[in-house]
């Protein structure tokens, strides 16, 4: 059954969810304004793919029933079991079922310090001003296209994080956004923000198992670094066959401040992924590393952009994709230095890796340049498993199924390996396998 | 009988349409070290490849066995299990996959399952030879071959072979970009290889590596053929007079492949 989103999901339907959500009113009048642009703006354009055809309209707003919430993670099934290191259990662990909170977790220390780690409609309530200072202001804007307006106008997830100033958190904060109803879209929103001189590290993970209910996901991160401060994100992201993703992932990086990030996009429907982190201020740095495989008949635009307008700002865009079956990929990495930007450097390198005839991979290096004074540089390669490193390895024993593995997970490796929490990384290890098999 | 056989016979080998070898005989048993040697073009690394099984070459005639099993109906895999082991002249880079990691697997392939070498044995076994080899312990987290010099990439196939211990081994050009320092430690490691089970085919082109490893027999290849075998008193002939001798002695002109004797 196809839904008309428009007809279903209206002005008033808007407006009454935003009360039941008891929202502040700027944010009731952001969501009914984010509607009406919606509805006159385009869908994005991304580079080389269309996605005219993909099923944006066909989904639930809000999941059938309030979930339970989980008293014990033992409860949990097992796939969600495998992102939490059942040794060492972090602290701080949110799990989002559907569209609320079920499970919440933070240390104490983190509360003294000040630390914000909440779901997003809670943070609108206790932390209104902060929000609202942030929220699709320096990173995403409501208008940039058809999907970043129909995120701000049905927005019904998310969390927020704050950490204040000269604050340090050692360990990381996780978060687990798991999807439970198959047709419940999720117009996820989060929003990180790190002010002067504090550093943290967050890592998220997206499960659905909708393989053949249709549904979308729609996801805006918002990811601040004020002043000198420092951020390591890392997420995995595994949507199931029937979700259609727009992940928007946009970092804005302030004087001094780094943003790294560690994504594994593992969905199995189609994708449009944008990872955009403007270097504002000056010795501002991103380090954005992708990995992901494609398999089936899946259509994924990758862009990875870094957007240089500070002085001696400096980016290494690194993506890698392994594509198989019959999976269509576009990479692009995008360097952009602003005239003024002097002493920047922009590097970039995507490298995919094609196991079948059918799937079709194209990486394509971008550098648009407005500043005479910098240093850019950027590699692209689409081959496939090299005969040569297959015979070598064979030649010391190792089977021609488990000689590709090697050089499969030894091509992923440079991300997998960067991912900040072990069991996270052990899970993109398993999914990768099973997205292989 | 101790140790294994391997038996070429009449081997003949082309690489897209052009045969190189053309008819090679070859027995090496366990306990003797073989030397082939030859100038440039003389189809050496062509006979250690087409043993090994490298892709691009195709066997025409002949035969090769490892113990009376046929060694080219095996894949690559499979010759490498029933106890070979080519140490290459340009081994691959692999990037993502670490020298340990990469060996503990290699290793593990020619054991039963459930009898997998266990992992404090593994990094006991490996860091003797790494100390043997005088290769600096980091080497075995890097990834395997990637941005290694030349002579890391030497040291790190005889590594492979020390902790491999194939029946048979055939070592290609394993002295080509070597100094002096590193050819004595890659023919320390050889030399310690030697026992009644393990026979060794070592290629070469220059003499010098035959003054630290003593061969019992050595060949002389010429236009894809072996055209002289003798003792290790032939390494030494070589060395002071060259090959020309050779080509007067058997009215060759042109001791390359492709030329008609």
């Amino acid at each position: 059954m196809t839904v008309d989103t428009k007809r279903l999901y209206d002005k008033t339907y808007v407006e009454q969810y935003s009360q039941d959500k008891q929202e502040p009113e700027w944010m009731t009048a952001l969501r009914l304004r984010a509607l009406e642009q919606a509805d006159a703006l385009e869908l994005p354009k991304p580079d080389k793919t269309n996605i005219t055809r993909w099923n944006f309209t066909q989904f639930k707003h809000t999941a059938e029933a309030k979930p339970e919430p989980i008293t014990s993670l033992n409860d949990l099934p097992e796939a969600l079991q495998d992102f939490i290191d059942q040794e060492d259990v972090t602290e701080n662990l949110l799990i989002q079922r559907n569209q609320s909170v079920a499970y919440a977790s933070i240390s104490q220390e983190l509360k003294d310090k000040g630390v914000i780690f909440t779901d997003i409609f809670t943070a609108l309530r206790d932390h209104e001003e902060l929000v609202k200072r942030y929220y699709m202001k320096d990173a995403v804007s409501i208008d940039e296209h058809r999907l970043t307006a129909l995120h701000a106008a049905l927005m019904n997830g998310g969390i927020f994080v704050y950490v204040p100033r000269n604050v340090q958190i050692e360990t990381p904060l996780q978060t687990i956004f798991w999807q439970e109803d198959p047709e419940a879209a999720l117009f996820n929103h989060v929003l990180v923000v790190a002010d002067e001189s504090s550093s943290l590290t967050y890592v998220e993970n997206y499960v659905s198992n909708n393989d053949e209910q249709q549904t979308v996901a729609n996801v805006v991160t918002e990811v601040i670094a004020q002043n000198n401060a420092k951020i390591s994100f890392g997420a995995v992201d595994h949507f199931a066959a029937g979700t259609t993703t727009y992940m928007n992932r946009r970092g804005v990086a302030y004087r001094d401040a780094t943003i790294d990030w560690a994504l594994g996009q593992m969905n199995d429907g189609h994708t449009v992924f944008e990872n955009v982190t403007h270097l504002v201020g000056d010795n501002s740095a991103t380090h954005p590393k992708t990995v992901t495989v494609g398999s089936g008949n899946q259509v994924v635009n990758f862009t990875t952009k870094t957007v240089h307008s500070g002085l001696d700002t400096d980016a290494h865009i690194l993506q890698h994709g392994v594509m198989k079956d019959k999976a269509t990929s576009i990479f692009n990495a995008i360097g952009k230095i602003y005239n003024g930007a002097s002493r920047s450097n922009a590097e970039q390198e995507s490298r995919v890796l094609m196991l079948s005839e059918k799937a079709r991979g194209d990486a394509n290096p971008i550098l648009l340049i407005d500043e005479n004074d910098v240093t850019a540089g950027h590699a692209a390669s689409v081959g496939r498993v090299d005969p040569m490193q297959l015979y070598y390895l064979m030649s010391r024993g190792v089977s021609k199924e488990e000689a590709e593995s090697l050089i499969i997970f030894g091509f992923l490796a440079p991300v997998v390996n960067l991912l900040p929490i072990e069991s996270v990384k052990k899970q993109l290890t398993q999914v990768i396998e099973r997205k292989l098999s | 009988m101790a140790g294994s056989v391997l038996e070429i016979k009449n081997l003949h080998v082309s690489i897209e349409g052009n045969e190189i070898l053309k008819g090679v005989d070859l027995t090496i048993k366990g306990g003797e070290f073989h030397a082939v040697m030859g100038p440039n073009g003389t189809g050496k690394s062509t006979l250690a490849s087409a043993i090994m099984g490298h892709p691009k070459y195709e066997i025409t005639e002949g035969s090769v066995h490892l113990d009376g099993e046929d060694v080219l109906e095996m894949e690559v895999d499979e010759r490498a299990r029933a106890g070979l082991f080519l140490g290459m002249q340009y081994p691959s880079e692999i990037s993502g996959v670490t020298t340990s990691d990469f060996l503990r697997s290699a290793i593990n392939a020619r054991r039963e399952e459930g009898d997998e070498i266990s992992l404090m044995k593994f990094i006991k076994e490996m860091d003797e030879v790494l100390d043997y080899l005088e290769i600096d312990k980091n080497m075995a987290q890097r990834y395997l071959n990637e941005g290694f010099s030349g002579g890391e990439k030497k040291r790190n196939e005889i590594l492979q072979l020390m902790l491999l211990k194939p029946e048979i081994a055939i070592l290609d050009e394993i002295d080509s970009g070597l100094d002096i320092d590193a050819l004595k430690v890659v023919s320390k490691g050889i030399n310690k290889m030697r026992d009644d089970n393990f026979g060794c085919l070592i290629i070469t082109h220059y003499q010098r590596l035959l003054n630290y490893i003593t061969p019992d027999f050595v060949h002389v290849m010429m236009q894809g053929r072996v055209v002289k075998s003798g003792g290790p008193e032939l390494a030494q002939r070589l060395e002071a007079e060259g090959y020309e001798w050779i080509k007067e002695e058997l009215g060759i002109e042109d001791e390359t492949v492709g030329q008609k004797a």
